[in-house]
């Protein structure tokens, strides 16, 4: 392929077919090759929001996420949990290597504000990554935080329910995250560039730096509590 | 030197035009028995009224008018909150009259790129503080004025183009008593012109030397010192509205006015405000306050109307507002904008606080916080909320959940292991949390990580002392 074919089909404007199509979108790499293989910019794509659909909460969807946000917690930027279902826990965010300065949480008291307060962080430009946890939205609401999003060029997820799977979305890239085999399930359901791919299964505890611990310190104390 | 002179020619009417997008026809009355109309603005003259006539009269052509006394007070206030706003300009500000302020701006021009770009600069401020004045500019003060006061928005910073522009001046522009100038017009001395025609001696022997002093000031022979304006340390500043007004849109719109004031008066000081208070004055009832405090000093207007769009929203008025009073509370230094040579970007400290205090408007300061760890061994002491951007960037090597419940959730327990929809495994465990016997939160639990049957991490833990119940406080998500 002559050069100018080359930068031409680096625009990303230009989606090509077929899995070797491969665009420069600003990209934050996932922190698993896996994943970065079967996504358009090779990672969490930036200016975008991405829908994150879950079977059920628990599963290993914020492990997900770590490696981004602690990449993103080196930078100039706030990290914006918005409405987040139970308290992120400090000590494991830190365990994670977050830098806890740049982590603001923003409870809400209704889905209206929690709506609001994700697209003024969308929009606002200073904040790497928005997260939010709405309790309902619809196809309307992430339009608008998807414009929000590429104005600033932020990080945005939504957490939803695997529900909304069939339902259509303005978001450019939607995961639905299931268990399969102890392991979390990523099936890409929507995404810029080439069709359909099968679904991942990642380790997502295996970037923690503790082990868990043998075997033998398990059994023990069982042995102990059933007695 | 060079010398602005701002003429804000009905200064009554436009303090109470400047609270609303547009108004009725509005008159000002002047204080007495049977008052005459002062000014009227556009409606008004639109529906027949003039200056000059009586206010009964005016009621004539339409009964639908807004009227409103002169209050030489208040626009002594308004006057005061102008020339503190132009501070921001020169430090060099004067009060001239009643309704004429005095600005030298020989130093500054060249920071605001000369003249033109600076009088057009002062023009488009007013208007958006709500006031249309006639910016002259001469290099004496005396001759700005008298430029202001025949409405010739001029600029001279030439002698001898002065002396040019000066000589069809009218007498009676000047600031001498109406005797006089009639007097003179009946020897048929119309002008500065026809005045300066005239021997010296005998005219300040008829007329006084005050006449001749004054004109000499204004052509720059005589010196002319003018007494400099003191700006208050405090700012506060109050507005009528023209009509009661319930709705968040117009009184933002009110409220920006007096809020680009201020901005204006911190500029000059290299300040930012902190602390803000906003009341909203009613008929009958007490003063609603609305109390702003922001993360980081700021004197952005946009990024103070936008806070305040916030929480006016969240605010119940008992009824409609009838006057805003804006009082600027604590303020820090806040030095200019520093502008990059080459912009990286990057965004300044104040930028980056601003979503935190706009979500903190709407959500309460509460609901808005970092988090940063705490070193207690019991899970949720170990955990703080902190100030945003307080936190110290701690390590921890403990196996911990990312999500804690709020409170350990109890768990139905059936012997060995806690029952759930499906079959719990255990991974990993105990892990023995045993202390805080000293304040009354004793903890004695084994805390395990099991997986659930839908393959979910969860964080358990037993009580090592009385019904030893099994309870849910984490998920590793």
């Amino acid at each position: 392929m002559s050069s100018a074919l080359q930068s031409l089909l680096q625009n990303p404007a230009i989606w090509r077919g077929g899995e070797q199509a491969r665009v420069a979108l600003p990209s934050i790499p996932t922190g698993f090759s896996e994943l970065d293989r079967e996504l358009p910019g090779e990672g969490w794509p930036r200016g975008v929001v991405s829908e994150l659909l879950t079977e059920r909460s628990g599963i290993g969807e914020l492990s997900l996420l770590m490696p981004a946000l602690a990449q993103l917690s080196r930078q100039d930027g706030w990290l914006m949990l918005i409405a987040p279902p139970w308290i992120p826990y400090a000590p494991a965010l830190a365990a994670r290597g977050i830098r806890l300065s740049r982590l603001i949480v923003a409870n809400t008291t209704s889905g209206k504000d929690t709506l609001w307060a994700a697209e003024q962080s969308l929009r606002a430009g200073n904040c790497s990554a928005v997260l939010a946890w709405p309790a309902a939205f619809n196809e309307h609401n992430l339009r608008r935080l998807q414009l929000a999003a590429e104005e600033s060029g932020s990080f945005g997820v939504v957490f939803g329910d695997s529900s909304r799977a069939a339902l259509s979305s303005p978001a450019p890239l939607r995961l639905r995250l299931g268990m399969r085999h102890n392991r979390l399930a990523v099936k890409i359901l929507k995404r810029r560039g080439s069709g359909l791919t099968p679904t991942l299964l990642l380790d997502v505890e295996r970037n923690r730096a503790a082990a868990p611990m043998p075997a033998s310190r398990f059994r023990q104390p069982l042995a102990h509590a059933g007695a | 030197m060079l010398w602005a002179a701002l003429r804000f020619p009905d200064l009554s009417l436009q303090l109470h035009l400047r609270g609303a997008a547009s108004c009725g026809p509005t008159i000002v009355q002047e204080a007495g028995h049977r008052p005459r109309v002062l000014s009227c603005n556009e409606a008004a003259a639109k529906a027949g009224v003039q200056p000059g006539m009586l206010v009964s009269a005016a009621y004539a052509p339409t009964s639908r008018l807004n009227l409103c006394t002169i209050d030489p007070a208040k626009e002594a206030k308004a006057l005061a909150g102008i020339a503190s706003w132009a501070t921001q300009f020169t430090p060099t500000v004067s009060l001239a009259s009643s309704n004429e302020v005095l600005v030298e701006i020989s130093g500054c021009l060249r920071l605001f790129g000369g003249l033109r770009p600076l009088s057009g600069r002062i023009r488009a401020g007013l208007a958006e503080l709500g006031y249309r004045a006639i910016v002259s500019a001469a290099p004496t003060p005396g001759a700005a004025l008298l430029f202001a006061r025949a409405g010739i928005a001029t600029s001279i910073d030439d002698r001898h183009e002065l002396r040019r522009a000066l000589a069809p001046l009218r007498l009676a522009l000047l600031d001498q008593p109406a005797q006089a100038i009639t007097a003179l017009a009946g020897l048929g001395v119309h002008t500065i012109k026809d005045w300066l025609s005239l021997p010296r001696d005998g005219l300040a022997r008829r007329f006084g030397q005050g006449f001749l002093d004054e004109i000499d000031r204004a052509f720059g022979t005589l010196p002319d010192p003018r007494p400099p304006f003191t700006v208050p340390s405090r700012y506060s500043a109050s507005l009528e509205l023209p009509a009661p007004v319930q709705e968040t849109e117009p009184l933002l719109f009110a409220a920006k006015r007096l809020i680009l004031e201020l901005a204006g008066h911190l500029a000059m000081r290299q300040a930012g405000v902190i602390r803000l208070k906003l009341d909203l004055g009613h008929a009958h009832h007490a003063a609603t306050p609305v109390l702003l405090g922001l993360s980081a000093p700021s004197r952005d207007a946009g990024h103070l109307v936008t806070l305040l769009r916030e929480k006016l929203a969240t605010v119940e008025l008992p009824e409609a507002v009838e006057t805003l009073c804006l009082v600027a509370g604590e303020t820090r230094p806040l030095g200019s904008q520093d502008q990059a040579l080459f912009a990286d970007g990057r965004p300044s400290r104040e930028e980056r606080w601003r979503i935190i205090e706009h979500l903190r408007a709407r959500l309460g300061t509460q609901a808005v916080h970092g988090l940063d760890m705490f070193p207690d061994h019991r899970p949720e002491l170990a955990f703080r909320k902190s100030l945003p951007g307080q936190a110290g960037d701690g390590l921890c090597d403990l196996y911990r959940p990312l999500w804690l419940l709020p409170r350990p959730l109890q768990m139905r327990a059936d012997g060995l292991l806690p029952q759930t929809e499906s079959p719990l495994t255990l991974l990993d465990g105990p892990e023995r949390v045993e202390t805080g016997w000293w304040d009354d939160f004793d903890v004695q639990r084994d805390y395990f990580v099991a997986r659930d049957g839908s393959g979910a991490k969860l964080w358990l833990f037993r009580e090592r002392t009385g019904r030893k119940d099994w309870f849910l406080h984490g998920i590793f998500a």
